[in-house]
């Protein structure tokens, strides 16, 4: 199948009855047929498979939910190489059921974890409270020992020295509150407890050293525990509310030390059982996730599976008996076969007492568009698909685009060295595809360089020839040759003395002195222009005359694949009304400028180089016809001048007016000499190239189904064919002129790109050479690194891009509005490996 | 020993990338210095005097060329050894991330 245009496509019917999942599974593996919906109107919900989809979307919710906790635990899960096949639906029941099992289990331990955890969170937490309230109370109580300074309170020790007079004088009874709160919280609790209870309760605290993780939020903080002294019932009850609106977690304050050591000890026996708890139900979980592991892959793959295939089962619709499934499918010509064989095959797997079986049905409609590619032209036929799917059978641009799209590229962007960094880079991606395939990277702009390789590598070794011929790597100009201009010369024929070089700044070469200009550089610019001050004047002159040589070729070329669009859709009156006064005009016209360029290079010398004539002038005089003042270019000038200004002018009103009146005698019966006649217009219909669908033979591949781009309308409307030919033409005409013109990008951008590669090698790298002495290796490592960075940076990366959006835009709008409708669908085959998958997005799997 | 890993995968490549490229073309740049090629006279620091006050001309540009050259080619021995280095340490980052795995 040649790329030049799309396949052929036909509509099939496929009649299934009792074997649909198994015909439908191995189609969905040999991704070859697209499937219509036929039942359009019906909505998601009374469609008829609509339970086993649903049942398919509780199996993957429940595995969501299973790869969640397996990724928890940084368990990997293997993948296999071959994907298994979508399970036949007596196999579904079983997954359903182990998967339900698997979801109660994981819960249930899940749920026990997060209980154990709390109790021990408790009784850690209780713990630092006892030991870190001990403190307190025995600090408070050495400075009892020293004397009543605080009027406060007694220790709980009533039998010390220090007494409990203040207390029993008030007459109430002291109370303690103990617990832990979150320590970001502290000073709002003590400013709060100080405002409410005025100072009738103490507040003591102390920050854990160990950080504690809060079960309710998940976050790791630190805690402290804070001891409540207070008097009063009243003034209690305000504390307790206090405690509940910070969240404090409130432990039982022991009432002496014997009770305290009693609790700790109890404490500490607890959290020890509870640890080795714990320990075994974490293990247990690995092992239930282990296991689970090993079979999830599959299921994920067999799950989605099985959910496609239910997709397309509901877009067929049933026939009258009930019984028998028919699906609507487009189906490339070529593939019947492998079609045929695939539906015998699932017959053969669902063991149906009926096969199913294919037959081709006529149809109108457009059939979607199928370009064949393999890895290398993939990348180019996407960039052309972006700008629009082409028509059904239309010449595609797309193989031309490969070796145009990295040539224009290149002489955007010409570089030798430039070129060899670019190429290097997409040969590694090129030789490590397999293992990159393999990595499947999350990050977008890698996959969108790495999916890219083979345009890269294209245009990085377009680039390097480029730049041999613009004799440019990294801005310094290599002498492979040996330079065809000569200095010494200028010296021997007595042009140039000693005394000149003293007196002046420049001085000019001149060509036409003996042995100063010894013949052309062979290949590409001379390595002298590069010392060379005028050197802008002459590169830009010659990369400007390039630059419209190569865009009205390329125009050009554009307008010769439009012939094959016309011959195929069998409309061989646009050859003549549209093709040919498109080519006369633009060749006539800037086909004459590019003659014109070639023949001034040509026919003038250095010698005649004073009195050369400005190609400029001369065209504009063209068209004002005016030049009797200045002398020729060659004999005949003006003569040749003014005829193909009239063909030029002649071509217009023939692309303005020709179609729409050949079309409007055309429908008026045509041979509007002859009189018409009843018969005779019968059989001028059925001449007519227009509607006529031929069926085919199914193996032939020959006689194609002439799809017609524009079928004789019932009505003709001859305004509106004017309306669109008279559009087609000025955007035609004026095209020309501002398409030209446009193609001087190619001139810009090399320039850009020439003078930022100077500029960097003169403001970065000529530092590092300044210090001639060793000392200047510590300055010119650094720099060095520095410029390849900034290369890298600017001029590979920022520059690359630029030029590459010019050269796409040079392909989208200048090259293919001269043929290319790209106004068609794409033909999206039912492929297994093409579905997407939620768990791989979502980089669980 | 603590360890000699100071760097990341990607910053390790890096190094060998420009470390590469650094030998190769410092030492290109080295020979042609060496060569006088009259397309880096911009490059040589020569001065006003180097011209003027020559008493063997062009000796003193010839030396400076060669100067330049030298520390070319020093420069590419010093990549060399940061090449070696950042090979180590792409060495080492592939054997942490084995035995994390």
């Amino acid at each position: 199948m040649t790329p030049f245009s799309s396949v052929t496509r036909r509509k099939m019917c496929i009649r299934e009855s009792g074997s649909e999942y198994d015909c439908i599974s191995e189609l969905g593996e040999l991704g070859l047929v697209e499937f219509r919906d036929l039942n359009p109107s019906v909505s998601s919900f009374q469609r008829r498979f609509v339970s086993e989809i649903k049942r398919c979307e509780e199996m993957e919710r429940i595995l969501g939910y299973l790869l969640r906790e397996i990724h928890k635990a940084r368990i990997a899960v293997p993948e296999e190489d071959e994907s298994p096949l979508a399970p036949p639906p007596r196999q579904v029941l079983e997954i359903m059921e182990q998967l339900q099992r698997l979801e109660m289990e994981l819960s249930e331990v899940a749920k026990n974890k997060e209980k154990l955890q709390r109790n021990l969170l408790e009784l850690t937490e209780y713990t630092h409270m006892l030991k870190i309230t001990q403190t307190f109370i025995h600090s408070r109580s050495r400075h009892e020992a020293l004397g009543p300074q605080y009027e406060e309170f007694p220790t709980m020790e009533t039998d010390s020295a220090g007494g409990c007079t203040g207390m029993q004088r008030l007459g109430a009874k002291l109370g303690f509150i103990s617990g832990l709160i979150q320590r970001v919280k502290v000073e709002a609790f003590e400013r709060m407890l100080w405002r409410v209870c005025k100072g009738y309760t103490i507040l003591s605290y102390a920050e854990v050293d160990e950080s504690l993780t809060d079960l309710d939020t998940g976050e790791i903080g630190k805690s402290v525990v804070f001891l409540i002294s207070f008097w009063g019932d009243q003034i209690g009850q305000k504390v307790q509310k206090i405690c509940d609106c910070y969240h404090c977690h409130l432990y039982p304050h022991p009432e002496n030390d014997e009770e305290r050591a009693d609790v700790l000890d109890s404490l500490r026996t607890r959290i020890q059982d509870l640890n080795n708890v714990l320990h075994r139900t974490e293990d247990y979980l690995r092992q239930v996730l282990q296991k689970a592991s090993e079979s999830a892959f599959s299921w994920v793959v067999q799950v989605k599976k099985m959910k496609a295939i239910y997709h397309i089962l509901n877009l067929c619709s049933f026939d009258v008996t009930n019984k028998c499934l028919i699906a609507e499918v487009w189906c490339p010509i070529s593939d019947l076969a492998k079609l045929r064989g695939a539906l015998e095959e699932g017959s053969r797997k669902g063991d149906a007492t009926v096969p199913s079986f294919v037959n081709r049905i006529p149809c109108t409609d457009t059939p979607p568009t199928l370009l064949r590619s393999n890895k290398f032209t993939s990348g180019f036929q996407s960039i052309v698909e972006a700008y629009g799917v082409g028509d059904y059978r239309e010449v595609s641009p797309a193989p031309y685009t490969i070796i145009t799209f990295p040539f224009l590229f290149a002489v955007m962007f010409g570089d030798l060295g430039h070129g060899i960094v670019m190429s290097l880079f997409a040969l590694w991606m090129v030789l490590t595809e397999k293992k990159q395939n393999k990595k499947r990277s999350n990050n977008e702009i890698w996959t969108t360089f790495f999916n890219g390789r083979y345009i890269i590598l294209m245009m990085g070794l377009f680039s390097v020839y480029t730049g041999l011929i613009y004799n440019d790597c990294f801005s310094k100009s290599l002498n492979i040759f040996g330079s065809g201009w000569s200095i010494k010369a200028m010296f021997t024929n007595q042009q140039w003395t000693n005394k000149t070089l003293q007196n002046n700044a420049l001085l000019t070469m001149d060509p036409n002195v003996s042995g100063v200009f010894n013949g052309p550089y062979p290949f590409g610019i001379d390595p002298i222009w590069n010392m060379a001050v005028n050197r802008l004047s002459f590169l830009n002159s010659y990369k400007m005359k390039m630059s419209v040589i190569v865009g009205v070729i390329h125009m050009s070329f554009g307008v010769v694949l439009s012939v094959f669009n016309h011959l195929h859709f069998k409309q061989k009156f646009n050859v003549y009304l549209l093709f040919l006064p498109e080519l006369l005009f633009l060749l006539c016209l800037f086909g004459y400028l590019v003659f014109m360029i070639f023949y001034k290079w040509l026919a003038f010398s250095a010698r005649e180089s004073n009195r050369a004539p400005s190609i400029l002038i001369h065209f504009i005089n063209m068209f004002i016809m005016q030049g009797k003042d200045i002398t020729p270019l060659y004999p005949g000038q003006t003569g040749l001048q003014i005829f193909l200004l009239l063909v030029a002018m002649l071509s217009v009103p023939v692309l303005l007016l020709g179609k729409p009146l050949y079309l409007y005698w055309l429908y008026r019966g045509g041979k509007g000499l002859r009189r018409r006649r009843g018969y005779e217009r019968v059989r001028r219909a059925s001449e007519d190239n227009s509607i006529t669908p031929s069926y085919d033979d199914d193996e032939e591949e020959g006689f194609d189904e002439v799809s017609n781009r524009e079928p004789l309308p019932k009505q003709f409307d001859f305004a509106d064919v004017c309306l669109h030919q008279a559009i087609h033409t000025i955007e035609f005409c004026l095209g020309c002129i501002s398409n030209t013109a446009s193609y001087l990008r190619l001139w810009a951008l090399s320039l850009a790109h020439a003078q930022l590669s100077e500029v960097l090698w003169a403001m970065v790298m000529r530092l590092g050479f300044k210090i001639t002495t060793k000392v200047g290796v510590v300055f010119l490592v650094p720099v060095f690194g520095l410029f390849a960075t900034l290369t890298v940076s600017i001029l590979l990366v920022m520059e690359g891009l630029s030029a590459f959006l010019h050269a796409l835009r040079l392909h989208w709008v200048e090259f293919q509005n001269k043929f290319y409708h790209g106004t068609g669908v794409k033909f999206v085959p039912f492929d297994f490996s093409l579905l997407p998958s939620v768990f791989e997005q979502e980089g669980l799997l | 020993m603590p360890s000699l890993l100071f760097c990341g995968p990607k910053m390790a490549a890096c190094g060998i990338v420009i470390s590469i490229w650094g030998v190769i073309m410092l030492a290109m740049l080295g020979i042609f210095f060496s060569a006088k090629s009259a397309v880096l006279i911009e490059d040589v620091p020569f001065t006003e005097e180097d011209i003027t006050k020559d008493q063997n001309p062009p000796q003193n540009i010839y030396s400076l060329y060669n100067q330049v050259g030298i520390n070319c080619f020093i420069a590419a021995a010093v990549y060399v050894a940061v090449g070696a280095v950042s090979l180590c340490q792409v060495r080492l980052n592939k054997r942490q991330e084995y035995m994390v795995t």
